[in-house]
């Protein structure tokens, strides 16, 4: 965990309301680990999943939700933001020989990293990237050289037509571990459809550290706060609320 | 360094001595030790550690978190693991970075689970007394009850005074008429000292569904939106009463400190500038002889009560 001044060195639309931000400062983060970035008025930073990193260069995608991110989408280059790295605690991923990745919208930042992380050791893990609709796909062609890719649509208007856990009941595919982000129904459904893998959480923070409690979750060890024990949790130890 | 230089920021709170007069607010720098990973924490004057309750708890759904303006609002519900894990485990973790004493924030539901837990955290070494959250607004069927009613709260401190082997703090709510009413309620039931403020009231609705952002509908609002009102609070409640005044609320900066003991802090808390910068405290704690210098103080405890001179009339 460290405080750092980043720079924006790229910042730029990839769907209607989707962005990437490519931003220097700060050193290698762990694929599964987040930052926290300041965004001038506003109290509280904003935490975004890790989705890359090369050359000093950490990269992240967002989609304008409310005022923060909006504001956020307006930064030009160059503009220098205070922001926490290094946070939380990321995927295991050393003994993985087959993995599968799974994500839900934009979900699919932190395990775009970690699909880079596989593929940098010889393994192109299978991908299924789910998204509402056609216009929102993103990083297809960043993902399909590295990974297995299959896209799925809520709409069909792309890939298979369902969500990504429908994809998999549909489909027999293997793998000795998963790797699911995206929205919590997703999340269930993953826990559901199997207890080998491992689920990216979010909540609202406080903090983003640890010291606040504003983010803990059940799990079946006790309550573990998501900024601090996760955001990464095994599947098999969350519990959602009903 | 020339001679007039040097700021002597010691103070002494229930004949504790401390470095500064700085403490980390109760909840917002969990049990202390995990602030190691930012920076040596044995600069801090003392800690308050998070609220605890006789028995474990998880606390309210999420989200717990809303952001304000000028600060947040919050409804953990006194996640906490325990008194006896408290006592064992997480003071002993602390002891190992932080060598200073402490402060103990007790919660709780009854009058029998605020004394049983005084009991036990008091008679660690580690701490070197006991604040009474009795104001906080975020557990259902206590916490901020006792801190209302005046007849209750002096019969609570009493109870707590005998069963605890420390000084006894009562941590007063501001969602009161008049908060020199309960101050007074403290004392007389035997309170070594008082600390105020604790969070306000407050909500947030999304702008989509109308829906309360937090998951109990309201929580305890902090920051430096609420310093002018924590002042106030501390202003008059040095006036009602004859024991020291540990003073919070919105504290940011080494200026902030200075003017909350102008107003008549012994000592103060910082809360919520922990959570969005980790550095909070110390960046306040090392910036403190400089605003000492530049407001020609010499011994921080001279100013307690400063601003008293003036007629506010
Ligand atoms: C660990 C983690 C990783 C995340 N990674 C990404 C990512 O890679 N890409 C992405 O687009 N989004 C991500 N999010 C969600 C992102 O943080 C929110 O969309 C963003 O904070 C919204 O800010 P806002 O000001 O636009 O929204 P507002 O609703 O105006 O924000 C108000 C407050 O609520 C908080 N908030 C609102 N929505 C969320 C949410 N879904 N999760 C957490 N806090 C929220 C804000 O941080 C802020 O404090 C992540 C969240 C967490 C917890
Ligand atoms: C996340 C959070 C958790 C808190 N938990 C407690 C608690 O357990 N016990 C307590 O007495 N006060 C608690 N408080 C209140 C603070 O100690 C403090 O009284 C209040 O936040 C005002 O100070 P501030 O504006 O500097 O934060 C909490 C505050 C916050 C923001
Ligand atoms: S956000 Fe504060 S503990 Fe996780």
């Amino acid at each position: 965990m460290k405080k750092e001044i980043l720079t924006v060195e790229e910042n730029r639309r990839l769907a209607a309301d989707i962005f990437e931000m490519r931003l220097s400062g700060t050193s290698r983060p762990e694929p599964g680990t987040f930052l926290e970035i300041a965004v001038d008025g506003f109290f509280l930073k904003r935490p975004f999943g890790a989705a890359g990193w090369s050359d000093g260069i950490v990269t992240i995608y967002y989609r304008v939700v409310g005022a923060g991110t909006e504001k956020m989408a307006a930064l030009p280059a160059g503009t220098k933001a205070e922001a926490l790295t290094g946070l939380g605690h990321g995927f295991d991923f050393g003994g993985t020989k087959k993995p599968l990745i799974v994500s839900g919208g934009l979900g699919i930042a932190p395990v775009k990293y970690l699909a880079e992380e596989f593929y940098a050791r010889g393994i192109k893990p299978v991908f299924v990237a789910g998204f509402r609709t056609a216009s929102e796909v993103i990083l297809r062609d960043e993902l399909e050289k590295i990974c297995d890719l299959r896209i799925t649509t809520d709409d069909g208007s792309a890939g298979y037509n369902g969500n990504a856990v429908m994809y998999l009941k549909d489909n027999d595919i293997s793998f000795d571990r998963y790797y699911a982000c995206g929205p919590v129904p997703m999340l269930k459904g993953m826990k559901a459809y199997s207890e080998k893998g491992e689920l990216s959480l979010e909540a609202r923070m406080g903090c983003g550290f640890g010291a606040c409690m504003g983010c803990s979750v059940k799990t079946r060890s006790g309550y573990k706060r998501v900024c601090r024990e996760g955001p990464v949790f095994e599947a098999g130890e969350v519990i959602f609320d009903a | 360094m020339r001679e007039n230089c040097v700021r002597d920021t010691e103070i002494s709170l229930f004949g504790n001595v401390m470095d500064n007069p700085v403490i980390p607010a109760s909840g917002t720098f969990g049990f202390g030790y995990e602030f190691r990973d930012w920076y040596d924490i044995s600069i801090l004057g003392s800690i308050a550690l998070k609220g605890t309750t006789l028995e474990a708890r998880y606390g309210n759904p999420l989200p717990r978190i809303a952001e304000c303006p000028a600060g947040m609002i919050n409804a953990i519900g006194l996640q906490n693991p325990g008194a006896a894990a408290v006592k064992d485990v997480e003071l002993k973790k602390l002891k190992e970075v932080y060598p200073k004493k402490v402060i103990a924030n007790v919660g709780g539901h009854s009058f029998h689970e605020y004394v049983e837990t005084s009991r036990i955290l008091s008679s660690a070494d580690e701490v070197f007394a006991v604040e009474l959250n009795v104001s906080c607004p975020n557990v259902e069927g206590g916490g901020m009850a006792f801190g209302l009613d005046e007849g209750i709260l002096e019969e609570l401190t009493r109870a707590v005074k005998e069963a605890s082997l420390k000084p006894v703090i009562v941590k007063l709510s501001p969602n009161v008429t008049d908060i020199t009413k309960t101050a007074r309620a403290a004392e007389r039931g035997g309170a070594d000292g008082v600390s105020l403020i604790n969070t306000l009231v407050g909500m947030r609705l999304d702008l989509k569904t109308a829906r309360p952002i937090i998951s109990v509908g309201r929580g305890g609002y902090s920051g430096p939106g609420v310093f002018p009102v924590a002042l106030n609070m501390v202003y008059n409640v040095y006036e009602a009463v004859n024991i020291p005044v540990i003073g919070m609320g919105g504290i940011m900066t080494a200026e902030d400190v200075v003017e909350m003991m102008y107003a008549g802090a012994s000592a103060v808390m910082v809360g919520t500038a922990n959570l969005i910068d980790p550095f909070a405290a110390k960046k306040i704690i090392e910036d403190l002889p400089r605003v000492m210098e530049k407001l020609g103080i010499e011994k921080l405890e001279d100013i307690i009560g400063r601003a008293h001179k003036w007629s506010t009339k």
